[in-house]
């Protein structure tokens, strides 16, 4: 951690979800983390914007057990899971909807929404929660048999966070949901994110979008190259004048 | 004509052994994008396992019927380890490594076991084959005319089984859990692991199910052969990877498909033509195949992913 980070703004108290400290990722002899800080509080949305390559992905990958940080503590409810493979952080709440939407092209839209409830047994609930999400996203019913790899962008982003969202999570994670979609897409993504997160769902939100994504998020971080260099609560973030020159193009 | 339908059952026959090795190369290609080419050297071992298994028991009880599921059960269970011994200590360290770092680890196995079990000490064998036990007595199935054609019972022995593991493993990957896993896995196994997919499990498994069923090939093979011996492996395993490859590697019935017309081929261009010229045939057919569709008879050319 080099300089002090910027903070603007107050942020609610909430007890703390996930806690990151001090992250960093190398690839190989690249450094993409320099000692990011941040936390999610219970119930929380937070968004984690910055230029291309700052490494917003890295940080999700590296919450959710996708890589291993060369440094840092990672907690999620109180329990250090630095380091901790992936597939058990599933159970503990954990959801990543990654950078390309990591649909499995090769399955059937009915078979990626059973591969995000692969550790759940109830299923009676489970066939509840699908029919939850059918609602949210009817166009995912009608292609059900059809190959994922079929489905428009903005259906594979829909089938990403459908998926996403059967494992009951805690904390869901999204990279870039907006990505490539249409307005109409996006919107009905994020009124989703605002329903699921009224139910008490924290979500860590990844953005180039920086308006879209400070507009829902009660907090957020800026990142850049490799490190935090500004927080704030959504709203100071959006109107503090260095994001608006350097986000939201103004 | 009986003769064209003695080939063609030789042909069949053949074919089947062939297509339970190819069943192991290209469920294991499914999940890891791997071609393992020590996969033929673990049929071999399993071989060895077996003849050890029917050397134990003796000549009365190896011909027995609990004699002989002994014996496939024990090649098959102990080949699953070793497949799984191997995946976990030679490939398992190399999966964020390029694929062909795994590749050559895999013919440096091969080349371990196939010569490793041409030493003579200790329990290795040594390289001279040896006669593989009459643990089922052939027997005439079907006799047509004049012994104008003859079925023998192993054949349709061998049939019944490729044609059961090919059912079950066509099964297993499209109808359950553990094969929608396996198939999450195979196209992209860091976001299998989102989804709480036990990747390394998940792939150990298909190694075991692979290496289990090369193993009874191998056993169906020395039977028909009567001999095992340390290069068998090579050789099989080479045929069954082009089978593999003829009909579209990483395709369950693809490769049934591609055993079955290598077999017969393999029989009518002995049969009408020359042996010398078996392997020259079978090889044109792969780069013929390869030209016309790249991605064998039933695959698809998908892009490679970055
Ligand atoms: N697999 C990788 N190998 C090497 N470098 C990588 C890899 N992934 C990301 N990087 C580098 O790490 C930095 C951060 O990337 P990333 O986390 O993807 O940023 P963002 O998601 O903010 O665009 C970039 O400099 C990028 O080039
Ligand atoms: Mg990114």
């Amino acid at each position: 951690m080099s300089e002090a980070v910027k903070t603007l703004g107050e942020r609610e108290p909430r007890p703390p979800l996930l806690t990151v400290e001090g992250l960093k990722v190398h690839y190989g002899a690249i450094q993409a983390l320099k000692g990011v800080v941040l936390s999610v509080g219970k119930g929380e949305v937070v968004a984690l914007i910055g230029a291309n390559g700052a490494g917003k992905t890295s940080t999700l990958r590296a919450v959710s057990g996708m890589l291993k940080p060369s440094a840092g503590r990672i907690t999620l409810a109180g329990q250090d899971i630095t380091g901790m493979k992936a597939h058990l952080l599933v159970p503990r709440g954990m959801a990543h909807a990654p950078e390309g939407r990591g649909i499995f092209p090769n399955l059937t839209v009915q078979e990626n929404l059973d591969l995000g409830a692969y550790l759940r047994s109830d299923t009676a609930e489970i066939a509840a929660d699908q029919e939850k999400s059918f609602k949210l996203f009817p166009v995912l019913r009608e292609r059900r048999k059809q190959l994922a790899g079929t489905l428009s962008g903005g259906e594979q982003q829909m089938l990403a966070i459908a998926r996403a969202l059967l494992s009951r999570p805690q904390l869901l994670l999204l990279d870039e949901p907006s990505l490539g979609l249409a307005p109409q897409v996006t919107e009905t993504i994020f009124r989703t994110l605002r329903e699921v997160n009224a139910a008490g769902m924290s979500i860590l939100l990844v953005e180039q979008n920086a308006h879209l994504a400070l507009s829902m998020a009660h907090y957020g971080y800026v990142l850049e190259t490799g490190e935090v260099v500004m927080a704030g609560n959504g709203k100071a973030l959006l109107e503090s004048p260095e994001v608006r020159k350097a986000y939201l193009g103004e | 004509m009986a003769q064209l339908l003695q080939h063609l059952i030789n042909g069949l026959a053949a074919g089947t052994i062939y297509a339970l090795v190819a069943l192991g190369y290209t469920m294991v290609y499914g999940v890891l994008k791997l071609i393992n080419f020590a996969h033929g050297d673990v049929m071999m071992v399993g071989v060895y396992m077996g003849y050890a298994t029917a050397f134990a028991l003796g000549r009365q009880t190896q011909k027995t019927f609990l004699g002989v599921v002994l014996i496939f059960l024990v090649a098959m269970g102990g080949c699953a380890l070793l497949g799984f011994l191997i995946e976990r200590f030679a490939y398992r360290p190399l999966r964020e490594k390029p694929r062909l770092t795994a590749l050559i680890t895999a013919i440096g196995i091969s080349f371990a076991l196939s010569y490793g079990f041409q030493l003579d000490i200790g329990f290795l064998p040594g390289a001279a084959p040896r006669a593989f036990p009459e643990i089922i007595q052939p027997t005439e199935w079907l006799v047509i005319g004049d012994r104008d054609v003859v079925v023998w019972n192993w054949q349709v022995m061998s049939l019944l089984i490729a044609v059961g593991l090919m059912v079950g493993l066509q099964w297993l990957v499209f109808k359950t859990r553990f094969g929608r896993a396996m198939r999450a896995v195979s196209y992209d196994h860091r976001v299998a692991a989102l989804m709480g997919i036990p990747t390394d499990r998940v792939i150990a498994v298909t190694f075991m199910i692979g290496s289990g069923l090369a193993a009874g090939a191998g056993l169906l093979y020395a039977i028909k052969d009567t001999s095992v011996s340390p290069l068998m492996g090579l050789y099989v395993g080479l045929k069954a990877f082009v089978a593999a490859v003829i009909g579209g590697i990483g395709h369950v019935p693809g490769a049934v498909v591609g055993a079955l017309l290598l077999g017969l081929v393999e029989e009518f261009v002995v049969g009408y033509a020359a042996s010398t010229w078996r392997d020259a045939v079978a090889f044109g057919i792969l780069i013929l195949v390869l030209l016309v569709k790249p991605g064998g008879l039933f695959g698809r050319v998908a892009a490679e992913k970055v």
